[in-house]
């Protein structure tokens, strides 16, 4: 059974996991920058969420194919957890070589997920804080 | 979950290692640019990498990158008119390497962008990686 302790970390713990994939789907954009014809993605934080928190059923796991009938073929996507939430950038302005990463847009995107995190990281001690002081009664 | 900002880590690395090797061919191209003959006789030929992504096995959404090949550029050799040197033709012509000079250092300088960004990136994960180890702390 969940303690008030867990319910008071179960959010920023899912959202902390939102932003470390949103981090490292970043990371694969800036290292492919050079890479010809990588398209870059990006994370709906917002859909990411909700999947990690359980609150849209079938919003989480990898992408699957409808089927309507028992002989169709099971198909899955060989993405992460939040697949679904992953999203293709609008580029900006087009490469030659089909490559949709632009620098400037990824490198914000970045430091702005670094923030969020360590913003993240300062709230989950802020409410361990909050708990310990309400146990020790002082 | 902290998989994933390892990651991180896993990903810059990669893209550092294939920024390298294109540094690499880079400064083999620009040092052999008059290189009249090469291992095999005949003049150098520039040498260009190609990058491809690298999908990392596990957390699926992970994309490195890596070098697949290393081609030799398809451009003409550049035609020298030199007589007495050697390597002359009938005609009195030599062939020279085909590189580009003014190519091959803005080739450099993007490599070399590219593997700061990286090696900045690296930092950034590294950093948040420490910090979040201070939870509770």
């Amino acid at each position: 059974m969940p303690t008030p302790l867990d319910r008071l970390l179960d959010l920023p713990q899912a959202a902390l996991g939102v932003r470390a994939a949103r981090q490292q789907q970043l990371a694969s954009n800036i290292a492919n920058a050079d890479t010809p014809h990588y398209k870059a993605r990006d994370l709906d934080f917002r859909s990411a969420l909700e999947s990690a928190l359980g609150g849209k059923a079938g919003a989480g796991g990898p992408v699957e194919l409808a089927r309507t009938s028992s002989r169709h073929i099971d198909a899955k996507g060989n993405g992460g957890a939040f697949e679904q939430a992953m999203k293709y950038r609008t580029e900006t302005q087009s490469s030659v070589d089909g490559n949709t990463v632009d620098m400037d847009v990824e490198r914000s995107a970045f430091a702005e997920n670094s923030v969020q995190y360590e913003a993240l990281l300062t709230f989950i001690s802020g409410r361990l804080r909050t708990m310990q002081q309400a146990v020790q009664g002082q | 979950m902290a998989g994933n900002m390892f990651n991180v880590f896993g990903i810059a690395g990669s893209a550092l290692t294939a920024q390298s090797v294109r540094l690499n061919t880079t400064s083999s191209n620009l040092a052999n640019a008059d290189s009249v003959a090469s291992a095999d006789g005949r003049p150098y030929r520039a040498k260009q990498v190609v990058f491809e992504v690298k999908p990392f096995a596990e957390g699926g959404d992970a994309q490195g990158v890596r070098v697949t090949q290393i081609v030799e550029s398809a451009a003409p050799m550049r035609m020298t008119f030199d007589p007495n040197n050697p390597a002359a033709d009938a005609q009195g012509y030599v062939q020279m390497p085909n590189v580009n000079v003014v190519e091959e250092m803005v080739n450099m300088i993007s490599a070399s962008r590219s593997y700061q960004t990286n090696a900045e990136m690296m930092n950034t994960a590294k950093q948040l990686m420490l910090k979040t180890l201070t939870i509770g702390q």
